[in-house]
C-alpha cells in the first residue's frame, strides 16, 4: 500500500490534535508515515503509533529552532526522498502552510491549502475546501507531482488505529538557504489553561459590543462554564481589549467548532470567513438587523450584559 | 546606493460584493468590482515607511493580473510608490499559485531588487503561501508574517507573532518580507498623491518579456485542478427570540437540547 507522509505538529513531544486528525485522513489514502522534528521528536512515537503511524521518522538539530521554516523544509524533503510517498499532509498552521508550499515548489508538485476533508479518488486524493468566506465548497485535486495538502483543524475525527510506529532516524543535510533567517529571540505565549482556539469543540467570542477589556471577564466566564476557548472580533482586538492570537476571522484564526457563540459581534464578511463552517452557531446581539443573525441556529436579540451572565448562571446550575 | 524595494500587490474582487466562480471554475473577475487587496495596502505602507528611513530608496509596485489590475497599481502609486509594473497576458487566465509565483519571480529579477514586500495573504484566494514560494524561487531569506519590520544597514529585522511564541527575526538583504494587518494602518492617498500618480510610469510586460512559455502558466500549466464548486446551501433559518428577561435561560434550554450542556 502507498505511503502517505504526515508532518507532525508537536510541542516538546506532545502531539497536537490536528496531527492526529491528519492520521485519520492519511489512512483513507494509504499508510501513514509520520515526520517529527526538533526537541522531543522521539517522544511523539507512542501516540502516533496508536493512531495509525506505521513509521515515525525523527530528526533533531539546533537549526530547527534557531532559523525560520527552511530547515524544516529541508527535513521534510529528506523524508519525501526517503519514502517516495503518494501524498504529503501538513497541518494548516501559518508555519505548516509555509513548509508545505516550499516543499511543493521544490519537488515540482501542486499544493492545496486549508482542506476541510479528504477522500481517495481515481486520480489521487480529492480535497474539499471552502471559498469566499465559506459561501462556496470546492473539490480539488493536485494534477502535477505528489499531492501536497494542508488540512485545517477539526476536519476529521481522531481515531484509534494501532500500528507499529517504529522510530527511524532521518538523515538531514541543510542547504544554503536553511540559515537565511535567524530567530534572535522567542517569547513563548502564556498558557491560559483554556483549550486551543482552533482545536476547541466550543468557542465563545466577544466583539465591539463587549465594550472594554474589563468586560471580557463576562465572555471568559461563559467560556469556562462550557470548557470553551475564547475568541474575539478584530474590532475588539484592535481596541486592545483582547490579544490578537484570539482573533477569529480572515486575518485571525479560522475555527470550525461544534458550537460557536458570538456576543456583540455584527457578523462582517471577514469575521464570517473564520467561523462560518462551525456546526452550530448562536448569537447574542442587541440589534435585530445584525447580519450575524442570518447564520444562527439560535439567536437572542438583547443586551449581552444581561443575557450572557444569565446564560452562564443557568449552565452552571444545570451542570450542578 | 539606492535601496530597491518591490511590492507585490494583487487586484481582487470586492469581498463585500457577491463573489462567484465562472464556468471554468476560476474566480469571476468580470462581474464584480475589484480593488487593491486591503492586505496589500499594509505592504505598500511598510515599504513607504522603510523608504522614508533609508537615505535613498525606490519603490516599484508589481502586479500580475488583467487590464483592470492597473487600478490596484494606481492606488499604490497614489499612496506614494514611485513606479509600477503590470504583467498582463491572455495566457495567464486561470494561473494558480505556482504559475503566479513563477511570473512574479521572473518579473522581480528583471526589475532588480534588494527587498521584496508582500501582503500576508490575498483576500480572494487567501492561501497565504505565495510569499514563502516566492522566497524559495528567488533563493533569498523569507522573513514572513511580520507585525513589525525595520531595515537598517543591509539587514531586515522584524517580529513574527506565531501560534505558540512571538519571534524576533533577522536576515541580510536581499530578502523577502510579508507583513500582517497588525503592522500599522495604511495611509489614505492624498489629493496631491492622486494627481502625482497619474504621471508616474507604469510599464507593461507580457510573458515573452519574461521568457515564460504559455504552457507554464494558465489553466493548462496549473498544478492543481478544481473539479467542482458548489454554493453552500443557505443555513436553514434559525430561531430568533427577543430577550424579555429570560433570554439567557431560553438559550441555555436550546444548548441543553443540543446536548452542549
Ligand atoms: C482585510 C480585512 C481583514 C479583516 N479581518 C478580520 C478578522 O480576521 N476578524 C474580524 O472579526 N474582523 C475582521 N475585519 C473587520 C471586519 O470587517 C469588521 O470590522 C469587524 O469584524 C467588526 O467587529 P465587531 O462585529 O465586533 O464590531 P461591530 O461591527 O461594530 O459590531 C458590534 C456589534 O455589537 C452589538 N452590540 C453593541 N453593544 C451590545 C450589547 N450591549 N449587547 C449586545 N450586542 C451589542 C452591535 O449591535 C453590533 O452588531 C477585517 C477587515 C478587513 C478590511
Ligand atoms: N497576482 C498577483 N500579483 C501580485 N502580487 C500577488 C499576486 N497574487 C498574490 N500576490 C502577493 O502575494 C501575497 C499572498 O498571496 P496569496 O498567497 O495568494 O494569499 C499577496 O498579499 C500579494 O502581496
Amino acid at each position: 500500500m502507498a505511503e502517505v507522509l504526515v508532518y507532525v505538529d508537536h510541542v516538546d513531544g506532545a502531539v497536537r490534535k490536528p496531527t492526529l486528525e491528519l492520521l485519520t485522513l492519511a489512512r483513507r489514502i494509504g499508510e501513514p508515515v509520520a515526520v517529527a522534528l526538533g526537541a522531543g521528536a522521539d517522544a511523539t512515537a507512542a501516540v502516533l503509533a496508536e493512531h495509525g503511524a506505521v513509521k515515525v521518522l525523527t530528526a533533531d538539530a539546533p537549526e530547527f529552532t534557531e532559523y525560520l521554516v527552511v530547515p524544516k523544509v529541508d527535513a521534510l524533503q529528506a523524508a519525501y526522498e526517503a519514502v517516495s510517498p503518494a501524498a504529503v499532509l501538513v497541518p494548516s498552521s501559518a508555519e505548516g502552510k509555509e513548509i508545505a508550499a516550499r516543499l511543493a515548489v521544490r519537488i515540482g508538485s501542486g499544493i492545496i491549502t486549508d482542506a476541510v476533508d479528504l477522500e481517495a479518488g481515481d486520480e489521487g486524493p480529492v480535497a474539499t475546501q471552502s471559498a469566499f468566506a465559506a459561501s462556496f465548497t470546492t473539490k480539488s485535486r493536485v494534477s502535477k507531482g505528489t499531492p501536497v495538502i494542508t488540512v485545517k483543524p477539526n476536519s476529521a475525527p481522531v481515531e484509534a488505529a494501532p500500528a507499529a510506529g517504529a522510530v527511524e532516524a532521518l538523515a538531514v543535510t541543510f542547504g544554503a538557504l536553511a540559515t537565511g533567517t535567524k530567530v534572535t529571540g522567542r517569547t513563548p505565549r502564556e498558557s491560559t489553561g483554556r483549550p486551543e482556539l482552533t482545536e476547541a469543540a466550543i468557542v465563545v467570542s466577544g466583539g465591539r459590543g463587549v465594550n472594554g477589556a474589563e468586560n471580557f471577564g463576562i465572555i471568559e466566564a461563559l467560556a469556562d462554564s462550557l470548557g470553551a476557548a475564547v475568541g474575539a472580533s478584530r474590532a475588539a482586538v484592535d481596541a486592545g481589549w483582547y490579544p490578537h492570537t484570539n482573533q477569529v476571522g480572515q486575518t485571525g484564526k479560522s475555527v470550525s467548532p461544534q458550537l460557536y457563540i458570538a456576543s456583540g459581534i455584527s457578523g462582517a464578511i471577514q469575521h464570517r470567513a473564520g467561523m462560518q463552517t462551525s456546526k452550530t452557531i448562536v448569537a447574542i446581539n442587541k440589534d435585530a438587523e445584525a447580519p450575524i443573525f442570518d447564520l444562527v441556529d439560535y439567536g437572542v436579540v438583547g443586551d449581552l450584559f444581561a443575557v450572557v451572565p444569565q446564560l452562564t448562571d443557568e449552565i452552571k446550575a444545570r451542570k450542578g | 546606493m539606492s535601496l530597491r524595494i518591490v511590492v507585490c500587490v494583487k487586484y481582487v474582487p470586492d469581498a463585500t460584493g457577491d463573489r462567484q466562480f465562472t464556468e471554468d471554475l476560476t474566480v469571476n473577475r468580470d462581474d464584480v468590482d475589484g480593488l487593491l487587496s486591503e492586505l496589500d495596502e499594509y505592504a505598500v505602507e511598510q515599504a513607504l515607511q522603510i523608504a522614508d528611513e533609508a537615505d535613498d530608496a525606490e519603490i516599484t509596485v508589481l502586479t500580475v493580473g488583467p487590464e483592470d489590475a492597473k487600478d490596484a497599481l494606481r492606488k499604490a502609486l497614489s499612496m506614494g510608490a514611485d513606479k509600477a509594473i503590470h504583467v498582463e497576458d491572455d495566457d495567464l487566465h486561470g494561473t494558480d499559485v505556482m504559475g503566479t509565483s513563477l511570473v512574479l519571480a521572473k518579473a522581480i529579477e528583471k526589475a532588480g531588487y534588494d527587498l521584496v514586500i508582500t501582503g500576508m495573504a490575498s483576500t480572494d484566494g487567501t492561501m497565504g503561501v505565495l510569499p514563502a514560494i516566492l522566497a524559495e524561487r528567488l533563493g533569498v531569506p523569507q522573513v514572513t508574517l511580520l507585525s513589525e519590520v525595520k531595515v537598517e544597514d543591509g539587514t531586515v529585522t522584524g517580529r513574527r507573532d506565531g501560534d505558540t511564541a512571538s519571534e524576533q527575526l533577522e536576515a541580510s538583504l536581499p530578502a523577502l518580507v510579508s507583513v500582517t494587518d497588525q503592522s500599522g494602518e495604511a495611509r489614505y492617498p492624498s489629493f496631491k498623491g492622486i494627481m502625482a500618480a497619474k504621471k508616474k510610469p507604469v510599464e507593461s510586460w507580457d510573458l515573452e518579456d519574461l521568457e515564460i512559455e504559455a504552457d507554464e502558466v494558465g489553466l493548462e500549466g496549473s498544478w492543481t485542478a478544481v473539479d467542482s464548486a458548489a454554493q453552500r446551501p443557505a443555513r436553514t433559518a434559525g430561531t430568533i427570540v427577543k430577550d424579555e428577561g429570560e433570554g439567557g435561560k431560553q438559550l441555555a434550554e436550546f444548548l441543553a437540547g443540543q446536548k452542549f450542556i
